[in-house]
């Protein structure tokens, strides 16, 4: 089984890496940019059948470690077989 | 007064702030390993600058859980004093010991440079032997853009928390903030080093009050 997180800044933190991407597109001519959102992928191999209880533990790990709460949100998705 | 400076792999401000420490404090300073679980008896814990784990995950993200520091949360819940600088602050709000978090510097830019600070809160047990003039401390940092919730702010200036301001933002930080306390002024964070500030020869003193300021306050005889 296999869990794919995806973590990024809560609505409000101003990221200063997406605003500096979304700059340089717009400098390379790619006017239509209206906004950059950056977000980071934690994929993890997990023993064990249970996606329900997969993902409960996933979401400890995002509480504990994978994300700062305080400005950061996050998805999980359980992908089984893979 | 009975100091300890905790070493993460990574850090590498940690002599300095011991060097610091027992030049001002007079006394020999305890060095803890992050593996540890225990800390020797002391009144003041500090957590120095660095980069430790390589900033990997988020800075002070893996520190943050590090053994010792079950028993530095131990120590701050007990009343005990701590001082985190630079990747300290960030360790102290990864771990939830201080409010807020540390980002990227709104310039995207290492930013290594003296800055002038204003002392906002100059009754507590770290700045009580500070004047009411500016101070210049060096930062040597990427990642310390403060960032706080609007209700998180106005809790940190309602309750007098901000110890530090820049008077020249070098960073992004939300309301110019350099340095926050814990509920209990007991634990404090900071971005500017003022253990690279306790020597003329280095640059300036500006660091040294922080110092005699807990001195003062650990060993009696001085304010809060």
């Amino acid at each position: 089984m296999r869990a794919i997180v995806t973590i990024g800044f809560k609505e409000g933190v101003l990221d200063p890496e997406a605003v500096a991407i979304g700059r340089a597109l717009a400098g390379l001519g790619f006017a239509e940019v209206q906004a950059v959102r950056r977000r980071k992928v934690i994929e993890l191999e997990l023993a064990g059948e249970d996606p329900e209880a997969a993902s409960a533990r996933v979401e400890a790990m995002c509480e504990q470690l994978l994300a700062n709460p305080v400005i950061e949100r996050w998805t999980v998705e359980i992908v089984e077989g893979g | 007064m009975r100091a300890a400076v905790i070493t993460f792999p990574g850090s590498n401000c940690d002599r300095d702030l011991a060097v610091a420490m027992e030049t001002c404090f007079g006394r020999p300073v305890a060095r803890v390993w992050h593996a540890d679980s225990e800390l020797p008896p002391v009144d003041l814990v500090g957590l120095p600058g660095g980069f430790s784990w390589g900033d990997y995950l988020r800075s002070g993200a893996i520190a943050a859980r590090a053994p010792i520091m079950a028993a530095v949360r131990r120590h701050a819940e007990r009343g005990g004093y701590v001082l985190g600088i630079c990747n300290g602050f960030q360790i102290l709000t990864e771990a939830g010991l201080l409010p807020g978090a540390l980002i990227r510097n709104a310039g995207l830019r290492f930013v290594c440079r003296p800055v002038r600070l204003s002392v906002v809160n100059r009754n507590t047990p770290f700045t009580a032997a500070y004047g009411a003039e500016p101070i210049t401390i060096p930062v040597a940092h990427h990642d310390g853009n403060y960032v706080i919730d609007p209700e998180g702010l106005a809790r940190l200036e309602g309750e007098g928390r901000i110890a530090f301001r820049y008077l020249d933002n070098p960073n992004g930080s939300t309301a110019d903030i350099a340095g926050v306390l814990d509920a209990r002024g007991r634990v404090l964070g900071l971005m500017p080093h003022p253990e690279r500030a306790v020597e003329p020869l280095l640059g300036g003193v500006d660091g040294r009050p922080l110092f005699a300021s807990l001195l003062s306050a650990i060993d009696g005889g001085g304010r809060p």
